[in-house]
């Protein structure tokens, strides 16, 4: 593959008789002078001619997963990129019509991994909208506190492998030693470290064990520090900012028409954020900040994340201090079991429970989506409802597939390393974008 | 790797006791040490059980320990594959080019339900199991494994690597099925076989 | 109510099927023919100003007689507002609706990937082709509620079948006259090349 040509920029418009492309530059400005794409100033002005196909992926480290990039290249700066999905193409919304609704949350922690609590928060949303309950006040801040926890757990993988790609391993290090502080304390709630099925429609799968506040506390408070090291070692580092500054970016018109979101939107300084503009869960009361980048380039991305780090951690604080007492799951034996106890003891318990395991609660007919501000930007499940215990249309808006989709126009003009770091900032989740 | 034919061979006779000296099993012994204690895995890392996977690498749990840190992410470069993750159609022939990339001796560990079974994944587009594409020397359960698990699932493949004998040439032998054997099945007849089970296409309804 | 509902049907009579309210969404049907036209409208005109699209998805519903929806959702940044906009395609005829590519750019790989799980067409996409599954692929569209939950072709020709297909193959027509291997390629990939197709995995 690795054949090259001596053209310009090549373009697949004209055919000749034999049917072989005609080799047409892509650029011929007013006066009839070829131009390549426009080169960044830093890089040498005139290295053209030699143009080079270059694939990256599906089986690479720095593709995180199997994304795979094939690159045309000018010496060593990117005239086109063409990106390939679909290698972990895995059917979830076909599966999903053949599911009950609480027979799908499983699913919803394996399509984003990096944040299995908040999408089955953001699935266990949607659904009770779709069945009109409202769920109650101790399950709505531990909604809460499962989603800040997920989003610093999706941050920090970001954190560790975009700083490996850039040539940083300590963060790593330091990033999955806090992770695995989360691991525990979700081990301790609910059992499992990574896939977690925290919800259920109208409530949560269990309560938070005894003394798990104490765990949350702690991580409260030592992790800002953890936060303030990787700030000391990495965002005044020469290498870093040499290596991300101007790079990968993005006007705020450009990013809203290219549906980005998430801190991709945000560092090119549009303050779009689904907990502040559309907000659930009662984000509209909590006290934090969105932080908006001004350059939109990779650098701002990585601030745009250190930030949402902290404001987290604040949101994690007021959660914690106004936790309430009371019921967990809403009252309402169409979608909640019956404790086991009564439905090996009482008669309608068990029909209620019998019920429910063998058919499934039946949603009015309707259709509804809902979207919250997953790591990666605005994540949406979108259902539709014929009345039967399984949707017939459940529906993921992959904030990372959009996200993704703008990365030729990133690339562009870049050097063959700063691919790395661009993709590295847009903090893809192959399981995400494929589905 | 049961449905092939034998090809002409030499005939070596292992028989313990017999033909064998000290100095071949102490080779054996020292061979096999080295390998075991330094598998240079290339993680095929998909999905959610990829980050399992990094975890494990990471400071708590330690691969070093095992002599695995050195990560190869070039296939050529790597004794076992380790391939944490569901692996849809797609990639399929992916996998199938990594491992045909690899250097003997090489082994592979599947990580996961997915990577072994298909996993809940039973749909058009998930492999129902990376051994209809490669062999497979240890199945780690788990959706995903806990680090322990894989760790285990390592040791075991430790296990299995100092049993091994150098003078067996059967051990690394690599063939495409062979429709002439009697030991082929047809892919139809396995479809029949497999029918009544999970593995059926019929499945159409969606509803109730 | 959202208010845009109003405002379209009387600035789109002729396009404007019908309007709903679920669960404080409101859903505007149109006629897939003025789908564009609605959309630059609800994009450019200073009050609705929805300049941010969040999905381009498609539903079929169980019944195989209904017609087939595509859904877009809509939200405006600035006003803060979401619609749902939807075109119904009867079954029988094309599956086409124009592409809202020259107004969004997001929209690109969301059409593709609604034609390639739902065969819709979209009318003026610049590269439609298959995203997700591979430009081989024989079995169909899998959103489509014909289409089998494991696929319609069993598991060992779906795997003999992946597997035939070499890494080497995924590269584009596209990709490859880049790359200058035209002298290289096959005879029938020329020709189809000669044709003008322009495919990709
Ligand atoms: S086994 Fe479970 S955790 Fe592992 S890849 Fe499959 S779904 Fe993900």
């Amino acid at each position: 593959m690795a054949k090259r040509t001596v053209e310009v920029a090549l373009s697949t418009s004209g055919l000749d008789a034999e049917g072989r492309p005609q080799r047409t530059p892509l650029l011929v400005d007013e006066g009839g002078r070829v131009t390549t794409l426009e080169p960044p100033p830093a890089i040498e002005p005139e290295l053209e001619g030699e143009h080079m196909l270059i694939n990256i992926g599906p089986q690479h480290p720095a593709t995180h997963g199997v994304l795979r990039l094939v690159l045309e290249l000018d010496g060593e700066t990117v005239v086109r990129c063409i990106p390939h999905v679909g290698y972990l193409h895995c059917g979830f919304e076909k599966i999903g019509e053949y599911r009950q609704y609480n027979q799908i949350i499983p699913w919803t922690d394996r399509e984003d991994y990096l944040n299995s609590p908040g999408n089955n928060i953001a699935f266990a949303l949607g659904a009770e909208r779709l069945f009109g309950v409202e769920i109650t006040p101790r399950c709505t801040v531990l909604r809460v506190i499962a989603m800040e926890l997920s989003r610093i757990m999706s941050h920090l993988v970001w954190l560790g492998t975009t700083c490996i790609d850039i040539g940083a391993f300590t963060p790593f290090l330091w990033s999955f030693q806090e992770r695995e502080r989360i691991y525990t304390l979700l081990e301790q709630w609910i059992g499992a470290r990574l896939t977690t099925t925290l919800t259920r429609v109208g409530g949560m799968a269990a309560d938070i064990p005894d003394g798990w506040m104490d765990g949350l506390r702690d991580f409260i408070r030592t992790f800002p520090k953890t936060i303030a090291e990787v700030d000391r070692m990495v965002t005044r580092n020469g290498i870093w900012v040499g290596r991300t500054i101007g790079i990968g970016a993005m006007g705020p018109e450009e990013a809203v028409n290219a549906g980005l979101s998430g801190p991709m939107l945000r560092a090119s300084g549009v303050a779009y954020d689904v907990r502040k503009d559309f907000p659930y869960l009662d984000y509209e009361t909590y006290d934090f900040d969105v932080p908006v980048g001004t350059q939109g380039d990779v650098y701002d991305r990585f601030l745009v994340r250190m930030e949402e780090l902290r404001q987290s951690v604040r949101i994690l604080e007021q959660a914690v201090a106004r936790l309430p007492d009371g019921p967990l799951n809403v009252d309402d034996a169409r979608l909640i079991l019956p404790p086991k106890t009564k439905a090996t003891s009482e008669m309608e318990s068990m029909i209620h429970h019998f019920k429910q395991v063998m058919e499934g609660p039946r949603p009015p007919i309707g259709e509804t989506y809902v979207a919250v501000e997953s790591p990666k930007g605005e994540k949406g499940y979108y259902f539709v409802s014929d009345g039967t215990p399984k949707p017939v249309r459940w529906r993921i808006r992959p904030p990372s597939y959009v996200n993704l989709s703008a990365i030729p126009k990133l690339v562009e003009g870049h050097l063959l390393s700063d691919v790395i770091a661009i993709n590295a900032s847009i903090d893809i989740v192959m399981g995400e974008i494929d589905r | 790797m049961g449905l092939t034919t034998q090809p002409e061979r030499r005939q070596v006779t292992v028989s313990p006791g017999q033909g064998e000296g000290w100095i071949t099993t102490r080779l054996d012994f020292l061979v096999n040490w080295g390998r075991a204690n330094s598998l240079w895995p290339m993680p095929f890392g998909t999905a959610c059980c990829a980050i399992e996977f990094m975890a494990t690498a990471a400071s708590k749990y330690d691969l070093a320990r095992f002599g695995m840190e050195r990560m190869s992410f070039s296939p050529r470069q790597a004794d076992v594959l380790i391939c944490a993750g569901r692996v849809p159609f797609k990639l399929a022939p992916v996998l199938r080019r990594i491992w045909q990339q690899m250097l003997q001796p090489k082994w592979a560990i599947s990580m996961g339900a997915c990577a072994s079974s298909g996993g809940m994944f039973d749909n058009y587009a998930v492999v129902q199991g990376i051994d209809t594409i490669i062999p497979v020397d240890v199945y780690v359960p788990g959706c995903p494994p806990r680090p322990e698990g894989l760790i285990y699932g390592i040791m075991m493949l430790q296990e299995k690597v100092k049993r091994e004998r150098l003078s067996d040439e059967r051990l690394r032998d690599e063939m495409e099925p062979d429709p002439q054997s009697h030991l082929y099945i047809p892919p139809s007849a396995i479809d029949e076989l497999s029918e009544p089970f999970g593995n059926s296409v019929h499945q159409t309804r969606s509803g109730l | 109510m959202n208010p845009s509902a109003d405002r379209l049907r009387e600035r789109f009579p002729q396009a404007f099927v019908r309007a709903e309210v679920v669960w404080g969404e409101t859903t505007v049907f149109v006629q897939p023919g003025a789908v564009l036209d609605v959309v630059r409208y609800l994009h450019d005109d200073e009050a609705e100003r929805y300049d941010y699209l969040s999905d381009v998805t498609a539903v079929e519903y169980r019944d195989l007689e209904l017609p087939l929806q595509v859904v877009w959702h809509l939200r405006s940044l600035p006003h803060r507002r979401f619609l749902r906009l939807k075109a119904e395609l009867p079954k029988g005829a094309p599956l086409v609706v124009p592409s809202v590519f020259p107004i969004y750019a997001g929209a690109d790989w969301l059409e593709r990937e609604c034609y390639d799980m739902f065969g819709i067409r979209f009318d003026g996409h610049p590269d439609l082709r298959r995203i997700l599954m591979w430009e081989q692929y024989q079995e169909g569209y899998p959103l489509r509620k014909d289409f089998p939950l494991r696929g319609r072709f069993s598991r060992s020709e779906q795997l003999r079948q992946a597997l035939a297909a070499q890494p080497e193959s995924r590269y584009s027509m596209h990709e490859l006259t880049i790359a200058d291997a035209f002298e290289d390629l096959p005879q029938d990939m020329r020709q189809r090349l000669a044709r003008g197709e322009r495919t990709g995995e």
